[in-house]
C-alpha cells in the first residue's frame, strides 16, 4: 500500500498512471461515525488541489472532503449514494469517492506517505 | 476534515468514570464532558433505543424543587413565570412547560411534576436544560423568593431509561413502576435505591427518567446496564431520537426570540392560562392566538437523501426565502433526512412544497406532520 499518499485533512489518494483515486482515511471515517449521505462531484468537473471535492454526512454533521490533488473528475463512486456506510466499512477500498485525471503528478510530493501519516495521526491524540 | 475539542474546565457528571470505561467518545456539551456516542455508534444506539432499551446519562440537566406553605401557593407562584396550568395538576402528574420573557420568547423549557400525596406538603420538582440551569435558578429566585422556597438539587443525577423494552427492564428492579402512566412521577425504590421516577423522556418511546442522589448514580447505572437488554446511549442518538419524535431542542428550535404560538406549542398552554394570562408575554401570546402568528414551526421532509442541517434557508416555490431549518439531520428510523424549522405562516400547511438551500442547491422538500416516528408512550 506504499503507493497511497495522505493529506493532513485525512484524504487518501492512489495514483494509477495519470488517474488518481480519492477517498477518506480509516481515521477520518472513525472520527465521523456512521456515514449516512455522500454528495459526489459531477463527472467532468475540474477541481483544484485543496478545494471541495465532495461532502460526507454522518448522523451528527456534514464535513467537506477536499481534493488532495488537482484534476478533472472522470468517475465517481455512485454506489455510495445507496450504500454510504461503505465509507465506514471499507474506507481505503470500496469506499472511494472519485477518480480524477491528474495534470501535475508533482503535487503528490507535498502529501504524506503511510509512515508519515501514521505519525501525524498519532500526534493528534 | 478536522476535529478540535477543548476539554478545559469541563464539569463531569457522577457517571463520568463509567462513560470512559464503556468507551464513550467524550465531547463538551453545555459545560460538561459528555459521551456523544459509545463504540456501538449513533445509528445502532438509535435503533437499539427504538427496539430495546437505552440508558442515557442526563445528569447535566438541572433539577429544582419548589416548596411552600401549600401546594396552591407553590403552583400559583410558578404560574407567574410559565403559561402552564400547575394549579390543576393532580398529585403525581407531570406537565411540559417553559419560562417566557416579556416578549413571549422562551427562556427555557422544562418538565414539572407535582410530587406528593395530594395534601399541603405537595411540592413541584422540575427538570431544566443544562445550559440554562444557573440562569433558571436566578430567575426563579429573583421572582419567587418571597412566595415559595427554591431549592436547587444540582448534585442529584438523572438517568433516562428509554425504549420499547424499558418498562419490562424497569419492572425487574422496580416492580411498582408498571402501574405508572406517561407523564406521571412518584418516589420509587429502584434496585434498592430511593429514587424519584417519572414516566417520560425525550425519545418518543415509552420510558422513565430516574432521579437519584449523585453518589448512588454509578451503582444504579451499572445495575441497569447489567440487564442484557440495556445499552448505553450517547447524546448523538438522543438528538436523532428526539428529532424523529418532533420534540424541540432548546437553543435550536425554541429560543428567546420564538414564542410558544410560533413554536406550535399552544397545546402546552392550558385553556385557563391562555384566557387569563398572568405570565410574561401573555399579551403577545393572546394576540398571536387571536390573529395567528407570523411564522410557525413545522416538520419538514426533504425529498432526496441529503440532510438539511440547522440554519439551512427555506425558500418557497418561487425561490423567495421564507424561513429557516432549526434542527435537521438523518433519521435512522425514517431511513432518510428529517428536519424541523420555521416557515411563514401561510406556508405551514402539511404538504406545502418548499425548497431547502443546501450548499448552493435548492433541494425539494415538503411540510410534513410530526412526529416522523410514531410516539409509543404508555398512556
Amino acid at each position: 500500500m506504499s503507493d497511497i499518499r495522505y493529506s493532513q485533512e485525512h484524504e487518501w489518494v492512489k495514483l494509477d498512471g495519470d488517474t488518481a483515486t480519492i477517498g477518506i482515511t480509516p481515521y477520518a471515517q472513525e472520527q465521523l461515525g456512521d456515514v449516512v449521505f455522500v454528495e459526489l462531484p459531477e463527472v467532468g468537473k475540474k477541481i483544484e488541489k485543496g478545494k471541495e471535492l465532495a461532502t460526507v454526512e454522518s448522523v451528527k454533521a456534514a464535513s467537506e472532503v477536499y481534493a488532495p490533488i488537482s484534476g478533472e473528475v472522470i468517475e465517481v463512486n455512485s454506489a455510495l449514494t445507496d450504500a454510504p456506510a461503505t465509507v465506514n466499512e471499507d474506507a481505503l477500498g470500496k469506499g472511494w469517492f472519485a477518480k480524477l485525471k491528474v495534470a501535475d503528478k508533482g503535487q503528490l510530493a507535498s502529501l504524506m506517505d503511510e509512515a508519515a501519516y501514521k505519525k501525524y495521526v498519532e500526534g493528534l491524540h | 476534515m478536522g476535529t478540535s475539542t477543548s476539554t478545559e474546565s469541563l464539569k463531569r457528571t457522577p457517571l463520568y468514570d463509567l462513560h470512559i470505561e464503556l468507551g464513550g467518545k467524550m465531547v463538551p456539551f453545555a459545560g460538561y464532558d459528555m459521551p456523544v456516542q459509545y463504540p456501538m455508534g449513533i445509528l445502532t444506539e438509535h435503533q437499539h433505543t427504538r427496539s430495546g432499551a437505552g440508558l442515557f446519562d442526563v445528569s447535566h440537566m438541572g433539577q429544582i424543587r419548589l416548596s411552600g406553605e401549600s401546594f396552591a401557593q407553590v403552583a400559583s407562584a410558578l404560574e407567574r413565570l410559565c403559561p402552564a396550568d400547575f394549579l390543576g395538576l393532580a398529585p403525581g402528574q407531570q406537565r411540559y412547560s417553559f419560562f417566557t420573557n416579556n416578549a413571549a420568547g422562551i427562556l427555557d423549557d422544562l418538565m414539572v411534576t407535582r410530587a406528593g400525596k395530594g395534601d399541603d406538603k405537595d411540592h413541584l420538582v422540575m427538570v431544566v436544560n443544562a445550559s440554562c440551569k444557573d440562569q433558571d435558578l436566578s430567575h426563579l429566585r429573583a421572582n419567587l423568593n418571597n412566595r415559595c422556597e427554591v431549592e436547587p438539587m444540582f448534585d442529584r443525577a438523572l438517568l433516562a431509561l428509554q425504549g420499547r423494552r424499558a418498562a419490562a427492564v424497569m419492572q425487574k428492579i422496580a416492580p411498582d413502576s408498571s402501574t405508572m402512566k406517561f407523564m406521571t412521577g412518584r418516589p420509587l425504590t429502584v434496585g434498592g435505591m430511593q429514587c424519584f421516577v417519572t414516566r417520560s423522556g425525550y425519545t418518543g418511546e415509552d420510558g422513565f427518567e430516574i432521579s437519584v442522589p449523585g453518589g448512588e448514580a454509578d451503582n444504579l447505572a451499572r445495575k441497569l446496564l447489567g440487564d442484557m437488554e440495556v445499552k448505553p446511549i450517547g447524546l448523538g442518538a438522543r438528538d436523532s431520537l428526539r428529532l424523529e419524535a418532533g420534540l424541540c431542542l432548546y437553543g435550536n428550535d425554541i429560543t428567546e426570540t420564538t414564542t410558544p404560538v410560533e413554536a406550535s406549542l399552544t397545546w402546552a398552554m392550558q385553556k385557563r392560562r391562555r384566557e387569563q394570562g398572568g405570565f410574561p408575554g401573555a399579551g403577545i401570546v393572546q394576540r398571536q392566538l387571536a390573529e395567528g402568528p407570523p411564522r410557525k414551526r413545522v416538520g419538514i421532509l426533504p425529498e432526496g437523501k441529503a440532510p438539511a442541517r440547522a440554519h439551512t434557508e427555506i425558500a418557497n416555490e418561487h425561490g423567495e426565502i421564507i424561513g429557516e431549518i432549526t434542527s435537521g439531520g438523518f433519521g435512522p428510523s425514517v431511513r432518510g433526512p428529517v428536519a424541523m424549522g420555521y416557515v411563514r405562516a401561510d406556508l405551514a400547511k402539511v404538504g406545502t412544497p418548499l425548497q431547502l438551500m443546501v450548499r448552493g442547491k435548492a433541494l425539494p422538500a415538503k411540510v410534513a406532520a410530526m412526529p416522523f416516528a410514531p410516539h409509543r408512550y404508555h398512556r
